[in-house]
């Protein structure tokens, strides 16, 4: 394995100072994702405009200009970001040799700083899916055991990060997509509040949770990545207020109060998970946390509202893959409606069609009322659940996913299963908070990550306690 | 329960625009109507007289000043991705036959 990287702002650091060469750090990336082929983490590489950016930061330091605060530092976009001069797929048949005409904000903001992206990653195509299996190409294998995998549908950029490829990579979250991953594969996931970083070019999913956050080795890293994208943003209205600052996060654990969520220690619950959960909960208190109980009594049924509302956004915001503006289309057509059906039919993989198909039944006027209108009223219902927990505690903790990273097709072929999967992530996006992932310890060789869990809008002391969490684990 | 008939499933799909192998109409059924089966636990769920939650961003009603802005594209760029391009304009197929 690659050896590990100094942390971002370190790296910038000697960048500006000129004790390292962008252009080295770059060619370091490359061959650190060259050499680790086999995980089949990565989509594409983006070799020429990586050495072009950074020769063009390595100039501007010698002509003594001033550089950004992550200048020179290599990260990796998983496949849904649109790059300038990179094919974006999102990993499906049906965006493949898409070059995209502009640029999401999140890659801008970040290159702006002097960050270079090196590669693309893999995902479950268009984000649906929780081990990357989804993918129209292939299946990204897990850094700890290659029979297993990586978690999703940010499994690609967590493998590289675990990989050591680059110091960070950047994912999406749905419905658990960067914190599910980074706790099977082994490193620290980000979900910020929804409305905080611009989606502007990043391949839509379900537009009222997706949010875009960083996978990292560490928390500072992640809240250093999350202080450079988060704010306002006039290319997506949703955006929210940011704070001040996301990177003075120095606090310890004293006085603390934390909600254990109570549902989530059930019989359904891995031995291992729970043992290293609890055991992580403990070192908490020892420092001065004060550890309390917390029943959400509704919150078994985010699940099915993630699975109603999910699918309707996803069967609206995928009716742009046409087959006539952009991506693949069925070139024997006999007419317009005959290009539709066949572009789409042979374009979307099956995990797509499976949730377009159940998002135009939810929606469907028949059945609205029946499920989509009463997902959102549970919706509310859980919201208003989380916001009273939220008076008696500051934070909550729990589990990521109820086992470690599971083996590589075992639950590909019931596609209910590996819906479960997102069984404990899920809320944190329905309700709009944000939430995190740390390692916390292991099942033998495979990790276990934590999830904690703030109010709307709490990044920073989520990010500051989380750092304290981690530093004792 | 729900469950998705052959009928249904064809319906749906026409309605989405997706023509469906017949492999994936068998398959869609059955795991459709599992995943429907699932999801109506809801029904169970108390909802009193709340009102449905459509976004959670706390924003209502984002207004900007209705100007144009030019971010620089030129048409042949924002027509490179098109499969089929005929005077600068997309070229689709016919709508009548």
């Amino acid at each position: 394995m690659a050896s590990q990287w100094m942390p971002l702002m370190d790296i910038a650091k000697d960048v500006q100072e000129g004790k390292l060469k962008a252009s080295d750090l770059v060619e370091t990336a490359l061959k650190n994702i060259d050499e680790n082929r086999e995980y089949k983490a990565i989509i594409t590489t983006t070799e020429a405009r990586a050495r072009a950016r950074a020769a063009q930061i390595d100039d501007k330091i010698k002509g003594g200009e001033k550089v950004g605060r992550l200048a020179g530092v290599p990260f990796i976009a998983k496949d849904n970001f649109l790059v300038f001069g990179a094919e974006t797929t999102a990993a499906s048949n049906i965006l493949k040799g898409f070059n995209p005409p502009y640029q999401s904000t999140a890659i801008e903001r970040l290159e702006s700083e002097g960050a270079i992206c090196v590669a693309k990653a893999n995902l479950d195509a268009f984000a649906h899916g929780a081990s990357t299996e989804n993918s129209d190409f292939f299946t990204t294998l897990n850094p700890n055991d290659k029979e297993r995998v990586p978690g999703g549908s940010s499994g690609g950029s967590a493998a590289a990060v675990v990989l050591n490829m680059t110091p960070f990579a950047l994912g999406t979250d749905t419905g658990g997509s960067i914190r599910q991953p980074a706790s099977f594969s082994g490193c620290v996931g980000y979900k910020p509040t929804y409305g905080l970083v611009s989606r502007s070019g990043v391949v839509a999913m379900a537009s009222s949770t997706d949010v875009i956050g960083p996978l990292t080795k560490t928390v500072s890293d992640a809240a250093v990545v999350l202080d450079v994208m988060a704010g306002k943003d006039e290319l997506d209205s949703t955006t929210i207020d940011r704070q001040e600052n996301y990177t003075e996060i120095d606090t310890d654990l004293s006085g603390k109060k934390i909600g254990i969520i109570k549902e989530y220690f059930n019989e359904g619950l891995n031995d291992d998970v729970k043992k290293v959960v609890n055991a992580a909960i403990d070192k908490f208190k020892d420092a001065g946390a004060e550890i309390k109980e917390i029943s959400l009594s509704d919150i078994g049924m985010a699940l099915s509202v993630y699975y109603i509302i999910c699918p309707a956004e996803v069967s609206s915001n995928l009716s742009r893959y046409d087959g006539q503006r952009f991506g693949y289309s069925y070139e024997a057509a006999t007419d317009l409606e005959d290009s539709y059906l066949s572009s789409r039919g042979n374009g979307f993989g099956k995990e797509a069609k499976r949730r377009i198909i159940i998002g135009t039944y939810v929606l469907s006027s028949g059945y609205y009322d029946a499920y989509y209108k009463r997902a959102q009223i549970v919706r509310t219902k859980l919201i208003n659940e989380f916001e009273a927990a939220f008076k008696e505690v500051d934070y909550m903790v729990g589990p990521v996913a109820p086992t470690p990273a599971f083996k590589i097709g075992e639950n590909s072929s019931n596609p209910l299963q590996m819906y479960l999967c997102d069984i404990m992530t899920v809320a944190a996006n329905i309700v709009g908070i944000p939430a995190i992932s740390i390692p916390a310890g292991v099942s033998g060789n495979l990790p276990i990550g934590i999830q904690l869990m703030a109010p709307k809008k709490a990044d920073k002391q989520l990010l500051a306690v989380a750092k304290a969490c981690e530093a004792i684990l | 329960m729900a469950k998705l008939s052959r009928e249904d499933l064809l319906k749906l799909a026409q309605l989405a625009k997706i023509k469906l192998s017949e492999q994936e109409i068998e398959e869609f059924s059955a795991e459709i109507s599992d995943i429907l089966h699932y999801v109506e636990q809801l029904q169970s769920v108390n909802i009193d007289d709340l009102a449905p939650t459509n976004q959670v961003s706390g924003l209502t009603n984002v207004m900007r000043n209705d100007e144009v802005k030019d971010y620089g594209y030129k048409p042949e760029d924002l027509l490179k991705n098109v499969p089929k391009v005929k005077d600068n304009q997309i070229e689709a197929k016919r709508m009548i036959t």
